[in-house]
């Protein structure tokens, strides 16, 4: 029954495990210190994804950038402004979406597989495999998925895709960087994006922290950011390098591991009842 | 057998002041629900991008099974146990139980997204073993259909032998007569398979229900987040079992004005003790350990909501009922099973929505009106088909006010015994 399944699927997961390390899947990397906040990447998100039709003008008001956004059900994507305090005029922009990590928790929070990570990096969502129980949105630690609560019928769980399609099936870019000026949004392969944050943080010491944010944090991510300021200062969290599907899969495989456990329990209690039947009987 | 007499069926009037408030407050759940159906998650509740989950899930799923639990703690004692002064205790649980979860799927359908998804689970090419939740799903699907074969024979005992199905529904009679019968032949025999299998699967997902916050490490209040939650959910569970077992004997004696099993649930309430203490204990060391302290120094409704918890729901229990003197009265035991019942909801609102604190969220998550409606027309239903189910079945021992003594033992066929008896 389920724990049988679950024993099953803990020799799947322990592959899955090294074949995210082996493999080099997409990833890309944002320097926060080039980003002018244009919000083009939000409307060619938005177009790319059909997610509103709003002209290119309703991306430039300013008064946006007021409170800082998180994603929604029709933004995948959002820039926010972060003011230095005493330096009313210099601002850091900081692009939020999907991490990609390479050991997501709402790939390991899914019970019918409708989120999964893809070889080449993405972590992608099939609605039509999708029950609604919005426990993948209670297990990503960077708060992301987003819901379509006013969709009574067929409501899916919203976040960027990293352009899947796009990127696989038509050979091209992600939108948003696609459209954003070069050297802000930097995509290719994460080994090699990786190599390009070190050498960019040693080339320009003053200009960068030495930490590729998204490097290690939670056993990696997909979009890593290169920043000058301290993440906490950015509206990005601080995570520690342990993946989140390593505190509960481990734990439920231990317990479940290929069924044994129930079933012990079943036969033991199977024995005490005819025991105590006996005994009865006597 | 036991020695209050063979459970018969409550013969009382259905139409009471309290019955009619129930249904009032079913009907307008039900037109709440109808709300959320028409018109979506979002214009019915308050639930958000930050907070997924309300009181659709932390009350009517949680909070239900949790208290559902009495079904697999009673069944262990009185059938696996065999300790058979507890058997009148067993159909009251048991029907609990199969409404408790009956009634938290209902709640369930409000909750999902994509309801008319909800088997989706069963198909093996979609299984995700590594999902807590698909664990949770498999255990509560199964499990149901054990509450309802595990009620089969309680059907079979009222109904065998006098099935008179109204009106165009009477050609019928002959057919169900016959599954009645070959029910009644095949279930004595295999029960053992579904009250074990019940336990099993009980334990499996009550402490998986604690397991499925464990995903959200940075998003639950260090108060209640420990690796250990899964642990506390199944020792609480327990406790929660054996306290709405006393807690509902003793409601339906005095509702039904049948005389209460004082001297029965008084020893019952060991098990009780037990298991709450080692729950206390548990919780306790597990708090110690992890130096859990300063996050209740920090400010807010949290730790506030632990301590009372933990105090009302768990010490003072334990301290009524460690006294003999309070043990050994209706009203004692009432109280203190009261607390203990009260103490493990609080503890399901505190993981799943107290404690959930996601880092971007600006204002805390409050339930709307129509999302409330629903979870309280959800458990009025319940309380009304309960109400319903022991006016039709033979479920509550026949206490010594109930006058139609005589009429239930010449009801009962001898080979209807229970099967664990
Ligand atoms: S950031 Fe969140 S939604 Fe994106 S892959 Fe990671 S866990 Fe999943
Ligand atoms: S809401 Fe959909 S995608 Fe998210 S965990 Fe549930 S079934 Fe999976």
């Amino acid at each position: 029954m389920g724990s049988s399944v679950a024993g099953a699927a803990f020799a799947q997961s322990a592959l899955a495990e090294s074949s995210a390390n082996a493999e080099d899947g997409y990833g890309m990397l944002v320097d926060t210190t080039e980003c002018i906040g244009c919000r083009k990447c939000e409307w060619a998100c938005a177009q790319e994804n059909k997610l509103s039709d709003k002209p290119v003008e309703a991306f430039e008001d300013p008064s946006a950038f007021e409170e800082p956004r998180r994603m929604t059900a029709d933004a995948y994507t959002v820039v926010n402004r972060y003011d230095i305090p005493d330096q009313p005029a210099q601002h850091t922009f900081v692009k939020a979406q999907c991490m990609h990590c390479l050991r997501p928790a709402c790939v390991s929070a899914c019970l019918v597989g409708a989120l999964r990570r893809q070889p080449s990096g993405q972590v992608t969502y099939d609605a039509w495999k999708c029950m609604g129980c919005r426990y993948c949105m209670v297990a990503c630690p960077f708060q992301v998925p987003a819901y379509q609560y006013d969709n009574a019928l067929t409501p899916v769980v919203s976040k960027c895709n990293f352009c899947f399609n796009r990127v696989q099936n038509e050979g091209k870019m992600p939108a948003c960087a696609d459209m954003c000026p070069p050297m802000c949004l930097t995509f290719a392969k994460r080994s090699e994006l990786l190599r390009l944050a070190h050498q960019k943080i040693e080339a320009n010491p003053d200009r960068y922290l030495d930490h590729v944010y998204g490097e290690h944090e939670l056993g990696g991510t997909a979009w890593m950011y290169l920043t000058s300021r301290p993440v906490t200062e950015l509206g990005l969290l601080e995570f520690d390098a342990k993946a989140i599907p390593d505190r509960t899969e481990p734990m439920q495989h231990a317990i479940f591991k290929m069924g044994v456990p129930p079933m012990l329990l079943f036969g033991l209690l199977t024995v005490a009842m005819k025991t105590f039947e006996h005994k009865e009987e006597e | 057998m036991s020695h209050a007499g063979h459970p018969i069926s409550v013969r009382r009037g259905l139409l009471t002041p309290g019955a009619a408030v129930l249904a009032g407050l079913a009907l307008i759940g039900l037109g709440a629900a109808a709300y959320r159906f028409l018109f979506g998650i979002g214009a019915a509740s308050n639930l958000s991008n930050q907070y997924p989950w309300g009181i659709w899930i932390g009350i009517d799923v949680a909070s239900g099974v949790a208290l559902a639990a009495g079904g697999f703690t009673s069944a262990a004692v009185a059938h696996i146990f065999h300790q058979h002064k507890y058997e009148v205790l067993v159909r009251p649980a048991l029907l609990t139980a199969m409404l408790g979860y009956t009634f938290a799927v209902l709640g369930l359908f409000a909750d999902l997204g994509r309801f008319y998804n909800i088997w989706h689970p069963m198909i093996p090419m979609m299984w995700q073993g590594n999902s807590v939740l698909f664990e949770v799903a498999m255990c509560v699907m199964v499990y149901l259909n054990i509450l309802y074969i595990e009620f089969l024979p309680i059907v079979c005992e009222r109904f065998a032998g006098r099935v008179s199905l109204p009106g165009p529904l009477r050609a019928l009679n002959p057919m169900v007569e016959r599954a009645l019968r070959i029910a009644q032949a095949t279930l004595g025999k295999m029960m053992f398979l579904f009250i074990v299998g019940g336990v099993v699967l009980s334990c499996m997902h009550q402490s998986s229900l604690g397991s499925l916050l464990l995903i959200a490490p940075y998003k639950v209040n260090p108060l209640w987040y420990t690796p250990v939650m899964p642990m506390l959910f199944l020792l609480s569970a327990f406790s929660a079992g054996f306290a709405m077992v006393i807690f509902e004997s003793l409601l339906s004696a005095w509702t039904f004005r049948l005389a209460p099993e004082t001297k029965v649930l008084a020893s019952y309430s060991r098990f009780l003790v037990v298991f709450l203490g080692v729950y206390l204990v548990a919780k306790g060391t597990d708090f110690v350990i992890r130096d859990a302290y300063h996050s209740l120094l920090a400010g807010g409704i949290a730790p506030v909501m632990f301590l009372v918890e933990i105090c009302a729901g768990i010490v003072l229990p334990l301290l009524l009922l460690v006294s003999p003197r309070v043990r050994g009265t209706a009203l004692g035991l009432f109280a203190a099973s009261g607390l203990v019942v009260g103490g493990v909801l609080l503890n399901r609102v505190n993981v799943f929505l107290v404690a959930f604190r996601p880092p971007y969220a600006q204002t805390p998550y409050f339930p709307s009106l129509v999302e409330s409606l629903i979870t309280l027309g959800l458990i009025s239903a319940l309380v009304l088909t309960y109400r319903v189910f022991v006016t039709i079945f033979p479920i509550l021992p026949a206490g010594e006010c109930v006058p139609a003594r005589e009429l239930a033992a010449e009801d009962i066929p001898a080979e209807t015994e229970p099967y664990a008896a």
